[in-house]
């Protein structure tokens, strides 16, 4: 915690910078060169930092939250500005202490104080805003449904016109379109739909086959359109499901289940914004297994990190809604001792089967959580695959999973004989994330 | 999961309406309308009508989807019977393994222990136990095992049969199944068919290894097989292998090296002849002895024994075929060449009669006339390395106390070296740790590094009261880095109490470096912490205890 006033070291004020580029950036401005009318007090500091045109940008920094505000047009937060005025604080280079802020400096710290809010939290989810007021925040829930639903009436547009023109068409105008789609969704305050629509702009260039992923992405996309465009007339938790596909977060608000938990998995996936790492734990007196969401801003780790293969009780409280398996973990996790067990497993047909009936209550699911048991690792022609004991069915390894180390671990693991696979399991085939083998069933062998 | 391997259950109709939906897709509905859906639908609304289908298309294509055939099932990984590693012993393995990933950050090195210095040791403890490396670290084990090739023959053996296994299904791992370290697949010495079949058509590597193995199992039956084709091998090759039978040299090689010295090669012939020349017992030895005793012997005329040279003044071909070069390097004078290689090769056993039944010691001590001296002693070291003679060794070593420029046999600190490695470990420790504590650490580095692991009790403690000197004498630790890193890997574990009072951050002297008590602080505290992981790392590696009997109740 860093109390009012305190000033950082430069080292923990590049630790707040979003990216690289900020970093570098931000570095560069922390000398006294482009800064005039700069100062601090009251746990804020300000400067003005000559940019391009003609006005210098006013930089603010509430050193208490922290929060940032600037002129300048970037959109992320800290700007490079607010970094810059950080490090020359850091580096002595702000002499007044205690003065008064400057009105425009002023202006912003006063109002933002007095929301009392944590408006400043950078983070990709909606802040959770702390109103007292009821009505205030059912309008604001009806202002964003609705600017959802001019969206998703947007996107539905778009693909019709990308069908009636052809796919064809779209192989070859390239990524921009899709960026620009995406950006629209932004706007609209749908990251759900934001992030398909990127994903449906990499798909031209994904190699032979594209466009059957293509509109198999397509479909599902407007499928989702559609389920939200009538999400009034779905069942409460398929409705609840496509709230949070679409981008709205809802809380965890289902029974919450003690249990011992076994930690099976925790891998991170990051994209240039954001770090997301996910934790998988199996309930050994319950048998369900649950997913932990963690985030980090990019280049940082996220907050929680469980070790894989310890047995934690506590608490965890499950999200609503059809075919989820998140959960949101309680305050207290504790580690215990006792005997640990891969979960029950069943040969890869049963795999799919679940699959397919978790499709049913989330259509969009890419993959779900299972143990195989009794597989041997195998190669065929295409790459590597699971296959049960008695050779006859097989599951293939996603091509990720084909070209990580955790598949060699799995391949000493087997030494060719039948080993317990948890992985998920979707229709790119199957990613492994942990393996016992049957000498030593009490070991989590991570493969992430 | 757009495979072939994994089929959907959807009947070939659905796949012929899926296909439809896609072409039109890709042309565009207004092109190409669905087949399907034209009757039923405006123009206007077919785009949506498209997406609808292919959204039940695929959601009904993933929930159906079914397994795809097996492909054959991997032949099983051989049974490994040795014992695994203790849990503890597992996980440190995890992390040494993990430590080669990250090297240290160039410059300084702080006071944390170097993990990648103390895998070496680690492994070669384990395989003393004969433990095999638990499945899971096995792909970290072999990737080390291919970066850096000190650790490969240890490493490949805590893996083991299944390391091999695993091996051979990645590319990157074929290192591990060439050469002699893989072992593996050599026929047994008994199978007669299976060892002709790979002598005659294996690769070079694996015949050099064959060898290796028929041998040291029956050393004849190793000669003869190497005959059997000796003739029709490759220059290059018969070099080889003979330079293979260095191992387990004995007597009964004689015939066949005395026959390879009149091999159509010239390195083959000058390697028969080495390899004959340690022999003492030999004829090639006899006849050497015979040459040098004529250039070699008492001057019976000087006031006090002394020790009369005189070189050879040919090099005939009967001294050429028994290996000797006739043609010096540039810079030297024939005769000396000739008489350093033919005291080279005289065995040493035959010098205390030339002396008139002198010990080595009294035969190193006489007065050398006309400036021989040099070249005679350097020819005895040489002697005495490839003979592997203690007592000779040990003549020309001379006593540690004397400082290596004015002392008999050799001044050079590799040759010291070598002829220290012919004496027994417990003595080298001694004769070393007298060195160090006559002359510090700055020439100690090649003596120490032949000395046994850990370091016996006076070599260990002379070592550490040299630094402890050097550090008062206000040098800086990084001039002893060499020795400092030694001695980590080196110093027996209970040497850290020794250490502990160096550790402390001593208060500057005015005549001192500046910070060099910091820096020194700093090196003994990862020397100390070193020594009690390795001390840690020992104790995991220990095989449990049978559990003791409980004392039943009175």
């Amino acid at each position: 915690m860093n109390g009012m006033g305190v000033r950082r070291t430069a080292e923990q004020v590049l630790a707040l910078a979003p990216d690289e580029a900020s970093r570098r950036a931000g570095s560069k401005l922390g000398t006294a060169g482009p800064w005039s009318e700069t100062g601090s007090g009251d746990g804020a500091v300000w400067g003005l930092c000559k940019g391009g045109g003609s006005t210098p940008y006013r930089t603010v920094v509430d050193t208490t939250g922290p929060a940032y505000s600037c002129g300048c047009p970037s959109r992320k937060s800290p700007c490079k500005h607010a970094l810059g005025l950080l490090l020359l604080q850091a580096a002595d280079g702000i002499a007044a202490e205690d003065a008064a802020a400057p009105d425009w400096a002023a202006q912003w710290l006063t109002a933002r104080r007095a929301r009392g809010a944590d408006a400043g939290r950078r983070a990709g989810e909606a802040a959770p805003t702390a109103t007292a007021d009821p009505e205030a925040a059912r309008c604001r829930a009806e202002r964003r449904a609705a600017r959802i639903t001019s969206g998703a009436r947007e996107l539905e547009q778009r693909l019709a016109d990308l069908l009636r023109g052809g796919l064809a068409a779209a192989g070859q105008a390239g990524y921009g379109l899709w960026e620009e789609t995406a950006a629209r969704m932004v706007d609209a305050q749908a990251p759900g739909l934001a992030g398909r629509v990127r994903e449906l702009g990499a798909i031209p260039g994904s190699g032979p086959g594209w466009p059957v992923r293509l509109l198999e992405e397509c479909a599902l996309t407007h499928l989702l359109d559609r389920a939200w465009l009538a999400a009034d007339r779905l069942p409460a938790p398929l409705a609840t499901t496509v709230r949070t596909r679409v981008g709205l977060t809802a809380p965890a608000d289902g029974v919450p289940v003690r249990d011992h938990w076994l930690v099976l998995a925790q891998y991170d996936a990051a994209d240039s914004r954001l770090t997301t790492r996910r934790i998988w734990l199996h309930g050994t007196s319950t048998g369900r297994t649950a997913l932990l969401l963690s985030f980090g801003a990019a280049g940082r780790a996220p907050q929680l990190a469980l070790p894989v293969g310890a047995l934690l009780d506590g608490e965890l409280t499950p999200h609503t809604g059809s075919g989820q398996v998140r959960a949101e973990p309680g305050e207290r996790f504790v580690p215990v001792a006792g005997p640990v067990a891969p979960p029950a497993g069943g040969p890869v047909g049963a795999a799919l089967d679940a699959y397919g009936r978790a499709l049913s209550e989330d259509p969009w699911l890419e993959s779900w959580p299972v143990t195989l048991s009794g597989v041997v690792p195998a190669r065929a022609e295409y790459g590597w695959q699971l296959a049960d004991a008695d050779g006859r069915e097989a599951l293939p390894l996603t091509p990720a999973a084909q070209s990580r180390p955790g598949l060699w671990r799995l391949l000493a693991l087997s030494g060719g004989a039948p080993v317990t696979v948890f992985g998920e399991c979707g229709h790119r085939g199957f990613t492994p994330l942990a393996a016992w083998s049957p000498e030593t069933p009490g070991e989590t062998v991570p493969l992430t | 999961m757009d495979t072939t391997t994994t089929t959907s259950t959807t009947p070939p109709a659905d796949d012929a309406a899926w296909d439809e939906l896609v072409s039109s897709a890709l042309l565009g509905t207004d092109r190409r309308p669905p087949a399907g859906l034209a009757g039923s639908t405006a123009p206007r609304d077919m785009p949506d009508a498209l997406l609808d289908a292919a959204a039940l298309h695929t959601v009904r294509r993933r929930a159906g989807l079914r397994p795809g055939p097996a492909a054959p099932l991997p032949d099983p990984a051989p049974e490994d019977p040795r014992a695994p590693l203790p849990e503890a012993a597992r996980r440190r393995l995890d992390q040494l393994l993990a430590g080669r990933a990250a090297p240290s950050p160039a410059g300084r090195r702080g006071a944390a222990p170097d993990l990648a210095e103390l895998l070496p040791q680690w492994l070669a403890l384990a395989n003393r136990y004969g433990y095999k490396a638990s499945p899971a670290a096995l792909p970290a084990l072999l990737d080390a095992a291919r970066a850096r090739t000190d650790l490969r023959p240890q490493a490949l053996r805590l893996a083991g049969p299944r390391g091999l296994w695993l091996a051979r299904l990645n590319p990157e791992w074929r290192f591990a199944l060439r050469g002699t370290g893989a072992g593996g697949n050599l026929p047994s010495p008994q199978d007669p068919e299976g060892v002709r079949a790979l002598w005659e058509e294996g690769l070079f590597a694996e015949r050099v290894a064959l060898l290796a193995a028929v041998r040291t199992e029956d050393p004849a039956a190793g000669l003869a097989l190497l005959a059997s084709t000796w003739s029709a091998e490759r220059a290059e090759d018969r070099l080889m292998f003979l330079d293979s039978l260095r191992t387990g040299l004995s007597d009964a090689d004689e015939e066949f090296l005395e026959e390879a010295l009149g091999d159509r090669s010239r390195n083959v012939r000058a390697t028969a002849a080495e390899l004959l020349s340690a022999l003492p017992a030999s004829a090639l030895a006899g006849r050497m002895a015979v040459r040098a005793a004529t250039c070699v012997g008492l001057d019976r005329t000087a006031p006090v024994p002394t020790i009369a040279v005189e070189a050879p003044h040919e090099c005939d071909a009967a001294m050429q075929r028994d290996g000797l070069a006739a043609t010096p390097p540039a810079g030297r004078g024939e005769r000396s060449w000739w008489l350093g290689q033919l005291v080279e090769a005289a065995p040493l056993p035959s010098w205390p009669a030339r002396f008139g039944g002198r010990t080595p010691e009294e035969i190193v001590a006489l007065p050398v006339a006309d400036d021989w001296q040099g070249e005679l002693h350097a020819a005895w070291c040489r002697a005495a390395v490839r003979q592997r003679d203690p007592a000779w060794s040990r003549a020309l070593l001379g006593a540690p106390s004397t400082p290596p420029a004015t002392g008999p046999g050799t001044s050079s600190l590799a040759e010291r070296a070598q002829l220290l490695s012919t004496l027994p470990l417990e003595e080298r420790a001694r004769w070393v740790a007298s060195f160090v504590a006559a002359h510090g650490l700055s020439e100690a580095f090649q003596l120490l590094g032949v000395c046994a692991v850990p370091w016996a009790e006076p070599l260990g403690a002379a070592v550490i009261d040299a630094l402890d000197i050097a550090r008062e004498a206000g040098s800086y630790p990084w001039s002893f880095s060499g020795v400092m890193g030694l001695a980590e890997r080196c110093l027996a574990p209970e040497a850290a109490r020794q250490l502990e009072s160096l550790t402390a951050r001593p208060d500057e002297a005015e005549d001192h470096s500046p910070g060099a008590g910091d820096y020194w602080a700093e090196a003994f505290q990862r020397l100390v912490s070193t020594l009690r992981l390795r001390a840690a790392m020992r104790a995991e590696l220990m095989p449990p205890e049978p559990a003791p009997v409980q004392p039943s109740a009175p």
